[in-house]
């Protein structure tokens, strides 16, 4: 593995009274692209709230490029050069494609322009004056991403990019992010789908009760399929 | 002489020229209202206390320090959206979580606590204001005779609502706002210190109530009691216009001045009460207000 850039160390976090995480331990290294994977509702999405400080009751550590962010308040993680792109892929409704797209503010030197967004996701140019919820589901999980490509962040939090969408459309969602991936860009991507993560990803980890159970390298996936498919019971 | 409807036209341009100018400040603080209740859901009973104090530290400025109406319109703004400010970092930030009863009920503690001072102090009789120099007298228009003060009223109040209605749909800062109302906690890991952009929304929505009121001084008196007296019109135009709608709000606000002041003319009688007739109708066939977004 790369030096890591994001270090997760026994990360515990709880809903309320509700402990959710129970002593997360994972690593990132810059560049590369790690996927979590398990079954619903073992804590892959709380893991990226956690990161992000979403969900602020928290112990543990979790350094990003040598920064504490367990000490930082919600707004600030983004500033540290995180971009999120959440589950339910958060699209504003009252902003048109152009304004969803400039909303994320500019982080750090070194982010897309918008021609190259465009390029990426030509879908969003010709969409760009539409309000953001008209857009079709597979156009919407390109806007979230594409939207945090401006801002100069050096990894992306990816939560189920693929969910509910058509074969055809996971499929340039998986060129972009190879795209992505070539620019050097880190990303930790959440996702159940492991077929289509294994063209993109280095690493896996699987999560289980709130902790990660095993790692092992994407070309590992082939002889783990039957551990795999009886944890994420596929 | 000309007549409509049997009204001599003097009288019904005359009375138009009312309602316009009461629609006027009907517009700048149902826009400060669906801009708090929009950006914050706080539905803001102390607006018509804030009216009140931004037409008073006006006239304190005034009687006090010589300061007179062209920067009050500038200094009495600004003092009350710092008071505003401090006010929502002290008590209604600690309300967001809590049912918007709360917050209902602390602005109108807050409208109470603010006029009963002031009574206390000044007595409900109210406090003359003079015009602007630069403001006084009228134009002859042939058929009617402006007065130039309610005719800048008229034209400033156009301005500020315009100028609002593109900060919050132009801009960066209005599309912050816009989608924090969406998914605030989204917006702040976007980056943006939400917080601090809800404190300034608060400080906005005083600074219009203020700027209403010092504009509202030298056309009425200065009085503890001016703001009670219009807030619940105010109020009706929010709800007529939608809640939290921003050009709901401004063009609601000058239409039902205009039909007030039609009111006037043809059944004065109904004159207090058309606003809350159309509201009552306006709830019944569209809730959510007729710019309302679920209208």
């Amino acid at each position: 593995m790369a030096e890591p850039l994001l270090d997760l160390r026994d990360l515990n976090a709880w809903y309320g009274e509700s402990h959710v995480l129970h002593g997360v331990d994972m690593s990132v290294g810059r560049g590369e692209t790690v996927t979590l994977l398990g079954r619903n509702g073992v804590g892959k999405t709380t893991t990226l709230r956690a990161i992000m400080g979403i969900v602020r009751k928290r112990t543990g550590t979790i350094h990003f490029d040598g920064k504490d962010l367990l000490k930082l308040p919600l707004h600030r993680t983004a500033h540290a050069g995180i971009g999120f792109v959440p589950e339910e892929r958060g699209i504003f409704s009252t902003l048109d494609v152009m304004e969803n797209l400039m909303l994320p503010p500019v982080v750090a030197e070194g982010g897309m322009s918008i021609e190259e967004i465009f390029t990426l996701f030509p879908n969003l140019k010709e969409r760009r004056s539409s309000p953001g919820t008209k857009l079709s589901g597979g156009e919407q999980q390109m806007l979230a991403i594409a939207r945090m490509l401006r801002t100069g962040a050096t990894m992306l939090l990816l939560d189920e990019p693929t969910e509910g969408l058509a074969p055809v459309i996971i499929d340039r969602i998986g060129d972009a992010l190879e795209s992505l991936r070539a620019r050097g860009m880190t990303i930790l991507l959440v996702e159940q789908n492991f077929r289509f993560a294994s063209h993109i990803t280095d690493r896996f980890y699987v999560m289980e009760h709130g902790a990660i159970s095993t790692t092992f390298p994407v070309g590992e996936l082939d002889a783990r399929m039957p551990e795999l498919q009886q944890l994420l019971g596929v | 002489m000309i007549t409509v409807f049997g009204v001599p036209i003097q009288a019904l341009l005359g009375q138009l020229l009312v309602g316009l100018i009461n629609g006027s400040f009907y517009a700048m603080l149902s826009l400060g209202l669906a801009i708090i209740f929009g950006m914050l859901r706080i539905i803001n009973f102390a607006h018509g206390a804030l009216y009140m104090l931004g037409a008073f530290v006006g006239y304190l400025m005034l009687a006090h320090l010589g300061i007179g109406y062209w920067a009050a319109l500038v200094l009495a703004p600004l003092t009350v959206a710092i008071f505003g400010m401090v006010i929502e970092r002290l008590a209604l930030s600690r309300l967001y979580r809590v049912d918007p009863l709360y917050g209902l009920l602390f602005t109108f503690g807050l409208a109470l606590v603010i006029e009963g001072s002031f009574r206390y102090y000044f007595g409900v009789s109210g406090q003359p204001y003079p015009t602007p120099k630069a403001l006084a007298g009228g134009t002859n228009l042939g058929f009617m005779f402006l007065p130039n003060y309610r005719a800048w009223v008229v034209v400033a109040s156009l301005i500020v609502c315009t100028a609002t209605w593109f900060l919050i749909e132009r801009t960066k800062l209005g599309a912050y706002l816009r989608a924090s109302t969406e998914n605030a906690t989204l917006v702040q890991a976007f980056g943006v210190n939400v917080p601090v952009l809800l404190t300034v929304t608060y400080g906005i929505g005083c600074a219009l109530a203020a700027l209403a009121g010092i504009m509202a001084a030298p056309v009425y008196q200065v009085s503890p009691l001016m703001g009670s007296n219009i807030i619940i019109v105010v109020f009706a135009v929010v709800v007529v216009g939608g809640m939290g709608s921003i050009l709901g709000a401004i063009v609601t606000g000058y239409a039902l001045g205009l039909v007030e002041g039609l009111t006037k003319v043809f059944y004065p009688e109904a004159s207090n009460t058309v606003i809350f007739v159309i509201m009552a109708i306006v709830l019944l066939v569209r809730p959510a207000g007729l710019f309302g977004r679920d209208a």
